[in-house]
C-alpha cells in the first residue's frame, strides 16, 4: 500500500516523538549533565580508585564469562542444528530461560546454591572457597545472565547453511576437528560475533543479579554498575553520571559493533 | 538481541537432519547439557525447592501477604500495560522505519536496540535525569506509578520493533496489491492484509516485553521509590525479603514469578507453532 | 478496448518503456511477449494502475483511466506467484472483493462457490492456500480476480512458478476460460510457445519497446524484425538472410537459380522431425529443419554433398 503524504508524515512524526521522549532525549541528556562541568571533572570522577577497580572487575567478570559462554554456545548450537536426540526440544526452550528470569531472582538463586547454607556452599567454604559476596559469584550469575546470547545467533546460521560442506570435507578425507575448523566455524564466525558482542553487552550492564550476590564491597566486588547506584544513594550524582556515561558509551559502542556485523551475519557464510 | 527466538522463521527448508554423530558429539552435547544444568537449572530448582522450606503453609502465607499481593497485582498491571503500549507504538515504529525513507534512519534503526546495550541502571538514571526532580521539562514524576511504567517502556522498546521488522521486511507487497487491484482502500488493507500477518510476530514481541517486564529491576529502583503499596513491583520485594534474611519467603515470591514468565514464554512458542504451520508454505 | 498511447516510465535512470503504445480490443486475449527486462511487465502494472507514467496516457473504454487509482478502474490482477492472502481460506480470498464491495452475505456466498466450481475447485472453500498446490492457488487467484467482475483481466506471467506440465494445462484451461466468460485480458509471458498458442494478438517487445503487434499467424510469418523473428521461432542465417530452417529445403543435385552447395555435417534425428546441420562454402553452418520422409528420400549422411534453396514466407535480411 503505498500510504499518503499526510499519513506518511503523520506516522513518522508520532514514531519520532515517542522515541525522542523516550530514548533520545533522556540519553542525550546525561550526556549534557555529565559534562557540564567539563571534561576534567568527569575525567576525574572515572579514575577514582573505586572507579578504576569497577572498571577493571567489570572487564575481568567479562572475561571470563563470555569465552565460556561462547564456547558453550556453539557445541549446544551444533547439538541444536544438527543434532538428533530425545529431549532437544526441550533443550531448545530451557536455553530461553535466562531471558524470562527477574535477575533478582537470578541472585536468590545463586545465594540458595553457593551461600554459605546453600546446597554447594557449605562444601565450598570447607574448602576454602567463597562464592557468594566475592568475585567467583559475580561471574556465576554474569555467566547465567548471558548464556543464551551465543547459541540463539549461531543456531539459525547452522541450520540456514546445512551442513553440505561438511559432508564434502569428509568425503575428502577431513576429520571431525579439521571440518569444525575448516569449514564450520569460518561459516558462523558472523554469527559468532555477534553473540558475542550481545553477551558482553549483557555482562557489563547486568546489574540486579550482581546485586544481590556481591555484596557491594567496594574495591572487593563492586561493578561499574553498582557503582553507579552507589553513587547515586551518596548523593554523588555527577559522579553517578559520569559511570553512566562511561557504561553508556561502552553500550554506544557494542551498538556499533552490532550494526557492523549484523549484515554480515545475515549473509550466512563469509 | 535475537528477538526472533521465538518468533516462527519464514519457512525454511535445512539440511536433512543427520542421524545424531557419535560419540564425541554426544560428549559435546552432554557436556553443553551438564553446564546449562549447573549455571541454569541447579539454582532455580533451588529456589523452588527452598520456597517449599517451611511447607505449603509458609509457601502460601508468603505468596498472599498483603505486601506480596500489591507488588504482584502493580507489577502485573504495569507490565501488560506496557506491553500494549508497545503493541502499538512499536509495530508504528517498525512501520515508519520499514516503510518510510528519512534522512537519519539507518541510525535511528541502530539505535532502536539501545535499551538492549544500556545497562538498566543506567536506563534509570537517563530516565530521572529527564523525568525527575531537575528535569529541564518542568516535571516530576518520580517517585510514581508512571515513572515505572516509563521505564518498563525504555527497557521493552526494541522488542516488539525488532519481532515485527522482519516480517514486515518480508511480507508479499503483492498481497497489498492485490488488494487494492480488488477495490479495497488502504485502512482495510492494513485491517485485512497487513495486520493478520503482523499479528504473531507483534504478539510475539509483545509477551517478550512483557516477560521481561516483570522481572525488571535496575531501571526501576531508583525512579521509582520502591514505595510499598504503590509503586513497589515484585522484584524489588523479594530483593527487600533477601536483605532481610529471609529466603524461603523470597524464594517463595519468585517462584510465582518464575511460573508467571514461563507461563508467557512457552505460550508464544505455542501460538507461534500454530500460525507455522497453519500458513506457511 | 483499451488504448496504450506515449506511455514512457524511468526507474531512475534506467528506461522501462519507451514510448509504447498499444491497442488491445474488447474481449480479446492479447500477449505481451518478450525477453526479461523487456518492460512487458512494467506495462502491466502501469495499464493496472499499480504503477504510474512518467509520460503518455491510458485509456480504459474510451476515458482515461491515467489518474485513477488501481481501486476504481475495475480492473483484476493475478501475479505471479499467486499473491494468496495466506492468512485467509479460500472463500475468504475470493470473496474479498466482493467484502469490500460491501455486498450482501448471500450474494458473496453464491457467487463465491459459483466461481470455485467455475476454476474447478468447488469444495476447498476452507482450506489455507499453504495446502493447495501451485495450480490450484493460481486458480483460486483467478477466481479471486475474477469475482468483482473486472472490465479487464491483467496477468503478470500467471504461469511462471509452475511445471511445465501444469503450466500446459493450465494454459490451454484459460483459453477455454476466455472463451466463455470473454473478459478483455492482457497476459504477460516470456514463453513463446504460450502466447502462440492461445493469444488472439501477441505484442512482442523488447528493450522498453514494442517491436511489432499482430496475430500469432501473421508474426510468426511476417515478422518485422530479426528480433521478433528469433524469438518466435527457430531461425537459420543463409547468406545475407534469415529463414526458418522448415523453409530450407535441400535437393542431391544444383536445381534453378539461387541454389547453395553444402556439406552435411551431422543429421540428427527426432522423431519425426530430423534436424540437418549443414556447413555452406563460406564456412558458416545452417541448419535445416525437414520431415521424416523427406529426410528418408534424400538419404543423408555425414560429409554429402547437398544443394540448399530457400523458400517460404518468412525471410528477413539480416
Amino acid at each position: 500500500m503505498t500510504v499518503d503524504r499526510g499519513w506518511r508524515l503523520g506516522l513518522r512524526t508520532v514514531a519520532l516523538a515517542y522515541l525522542a521522549l523516550l530514548l533520545l532525549v533522556p540519553v542525550g541528556l546525561v550526556f549534557y549533565r555529565t559534562f557540564e562541568h567539563g571534561v576534567g571533572a568527569v575525567w576525574d570522577s572515572i579514575t577514582t580508585p573505586a572507579a578504576i577497580h569497577a572498571f577493571q572487575l567489570t572487564l575481568e567478570v567479562t572475561a571470563i564469562a563470555v569465552p565460556l559462554n561462547t564456547l558453550f554456545g556453539i557445541v549446544m548450537a551444533l547439538a541444536l542444528a544438527r543434532g538428533r536426540f530425545p529431549g532437544k526440544a526441550l533443550l531448545d526452550a530451557l536455553i530461553d530461560l535466562p531471558f524470562a528470569i527477574s535477575p533478582i531472582v537470578i541472585g536468590l538463586s545463586l545465594i540458595l546454591v553457593y551461600g554459605v547454607h546453600g546446597w554447594l556452599g557449605g562444601a565450598l567454604a570447607d574448602a576454602g572457597v567463597q562464592v557468594i559476596f566475592s568475585v567467583p559469584g559475580i561471574v556465576l550469575a554474569t555467566v547465567f545472565v548471558s548464556l543464551p546470547f551465543v547459541v540463539r545467533e549461531v543456531t539459525p546460521v547452522l541450520r540456514e547453511i546445512g551442513d553440505e560442506q561438511e559432508q564434502a570435507a569428509a568425503t575428502l578425507g577431513a576429520n571431525r576437528w579439521q571440518t569444525f575448523w575448516r569449514i564450520t566455524l569460518p561459516a558462523i564466525r558472523w554469527g559468532v560475533a555477534y553473540g558475542v558482542v550481545l553477551s558482553v553487552a549483557r555482562a557489563i550492564g547486568e546489574f540486579g543479579a550482581v546485586s544481590v550476590v556481591s555484596g557491594k564491597i567496594s574495591g572487593k566486588t563492586e561493578t561499574l554498575t553498582l557503582l553507579v547506584e552507589k553513587r547515586y544513594g551518596n548523593f554523588d550524582l555527577a559522579g553517578a553520571y559520569a559511570a553512566s556515561a562511561l557504561l553508556a558509551v561502552i553500550a554506544l559502542g557494542t551498538l556499533l559493533a552490532m550494526t557492523l556485523i549484523k549484515p554480515r551475519r545475515e549473509e550466512g557464510e563469509t | 538481541m535475537s528477538a526472533t527466538a521465538v518468533t516462527p522463521r519464514p519457512g525454511r527448508t535445512p539440511a536433512a537432519a543427520r542421524p545424531a554423530r557419535r560419540s564425541s558429539g554426544a560428549l559435546g552435547v552432554g557436556i553443553a547439557t551438564l553446564w546449562l544444568s549447573v549455571i541454569v537449572l541447579l539454582p532455580l530448582a533451588a529456589v523452588v525447592v527452598h520456597s517449599l522450606d517451611g511447607g505449603l503453609g509458609a509457601f502460601w502465607d508468603a505468596v498472599s501477604s498483603r505486601q506480596a499481593v500489591a507488588a504482584l497485582r502493580f507489577t502485573v498491571l504495569v507490565s501488560l500495560l506496557a506491553a500494549a503500549i508497545n503493541v502499538v507504538g512499536g509495530t508504528l515504529i517498525a512501520w515508519v522505519l520499514v516503510r518510510d525513507q528519512f534522512p537519519g534512519k539507518r541510525v535511528l534503526n541502530a539505535l532502536i536496540d539501545l535499551p538492549f546495550a544500556l545497562p538498566t541502571i543506567v536506563a534509570g538514571l537517563t530516565l530521572l535525569a529527564l523525568y525527575g526532580q531537575k528535569s529541564p521539562l518542568g516535571i516530576d514524576v518520580a517517585l510514581t506509578q508512571t515513572a515505572v511504567l516509563l521505564a518498563l517502556l525504555f527497557v521493552t522498546l526494541p522488542f516488539v520493533i525488532r519481532s515485527v521488522q522482519p516480517v514486515l521486511i518480508e511480507l508479499d507487497r503483492e498481497m497489498e496489491e492485490a488488494a487494492l487491484s480488488l477495490g479495497a482502500r488502504n485502512v482495510t488493507i492494513f485491517r485485512r492484509i497487513v495486520l493478520p500477518n503482523l499479528a504473531p510476530a507483534i504478539l510475539s514481541g509483545a509477551a517478550l516485553a512483557f516477560a521481561r517486564a516483570v522481572g525488571e529491576f535496575g531501571s526501576i529502583v531508583l525512579i521509582s521509590g520502591n514505595i510499598p503499596f504503590k509503586t513497589q513491583v515484585s522484584s524489588v520485594y523479594v530483593f527487600k525479603l533477601i536483605e532481610s534474611d529471609a529466603p524461603t519467603q523470597a524464594a517463595a515470591v519468585s517462584t510465582v514469578l518464575l511460573l508467571v514468565s514461563l507461563l508467557v514464554l512457552l505460550g508464544i512458542r505455542a501460538v507461534g507453532r500454530r500460525w507455522e504451520l497453519r500458513h506457511d508454505r | 478496448m483499451i488504448s496504450v498511447a506515449g506511455v514512457t516510465k524511468k526507474f531512475g535512470d534506467y528506461v522501462a518503456l519507451d514510448d509504447v503504445s498499444l491497442d488491445v480490443p474488447d474481449g480479446s486475449l492479447t500477449a505481451l511477449l518478450g525477453p526479461s527486462g523487456s518492460g512487458k511487465s512494467t506495462l502491466l502494472r502501469i495499464i493496472g494502475g499499480l504503477e504510474s507514467p512518467d509520460a503518455g496516457r491510458v485509456e480504459i473504454h474510451g476515458e482515461d483511466a491515467t489518474p485513477i487509482t488501481p481501486q476504481k478502474r475495475g480492473i483484476g490482477f493475478v501475479f505471479q506467484h499467486y499473491a494468496a492472502f495466506k492468512h485467509m481460506t479460500v472463500r475468504d480470498n475470493v470473496a474479498f472483493g466482493l467484502k469490500v464491495r460491501k455486498r450482501p452475505k448471500d450474494e458473496i456466498r453464491d457467487r463465491v462457490d459459483e466461481l470455485l466450481a467455475i476454476v474447478g475447485l468447488a469444495g476447498y472453500q476452507t482450506r489455507y492456500p499453504s495446502q493447495l498446490s501451485g495450480g490450484q492457488r493460481q486458480r483460486m487467484a483467478l477466481a479471486r480476480a475474477l469475482a468483482v467482475e473486472p472490465k479487464v483481466l491483467l496477468l503478470d506471467e500467471p504461469f511462471g512458478a509452475l511445471d511445465a506440465r501444469v503450466r500446459a494445462d493450465l494454459r490451454e484451461w484459460l483459453r477455454k476460460l476466455h472463451d466463455e466468460v470473454h473478459v478483455t485480458t492482457l497476459l504477460v509471458t516470456h514463453d513463446q510457445e504460450e502466447a502462440m498458442s492461445i493469444a488472439d494478438q501477441i505484442a512482442v517487445m523488447d528493450n522498453s519497446r514494442i517491436e511489432q503487434v499482430g496475430a500469432p499467424r501473421e508474426l510468426y510469418d511476417r515478422p518485422a524484425t530479426p528480433f521478433v523473428m528469433s524469438f518466435l521461432g527457430p531461425v537459420s542465417q543463409v547468406g545475407e538472410a534469415l529463414v526458418r530452417p522448415h523453409d530450407i529445403s535441400l535437393t542431391p543435385h544444383a536445381e534453378g537459380d539461387g541454389a547453395r552447395e553444402a556439406m552435411v555435417s551431422r543429421v540428427v534425428h527426432l522423431g519425426f522431425e530430423v534436424r540437418v546441420e549443414l556447413m555452406l562454402t563460406d564456412g558458416s553452418a545452417v541448419t535445416a529443419q525437414l520431415t521424416r520422409t523427406e529426410a528418408d528420400e534424400l538419404e543423408l549422411s555425414r560429409g554429402d554433398i547437398v544443394w540448399l534453396r530457400t523458400a517460404g514466407s518468412a525471410t528477413l535480411p539480416v
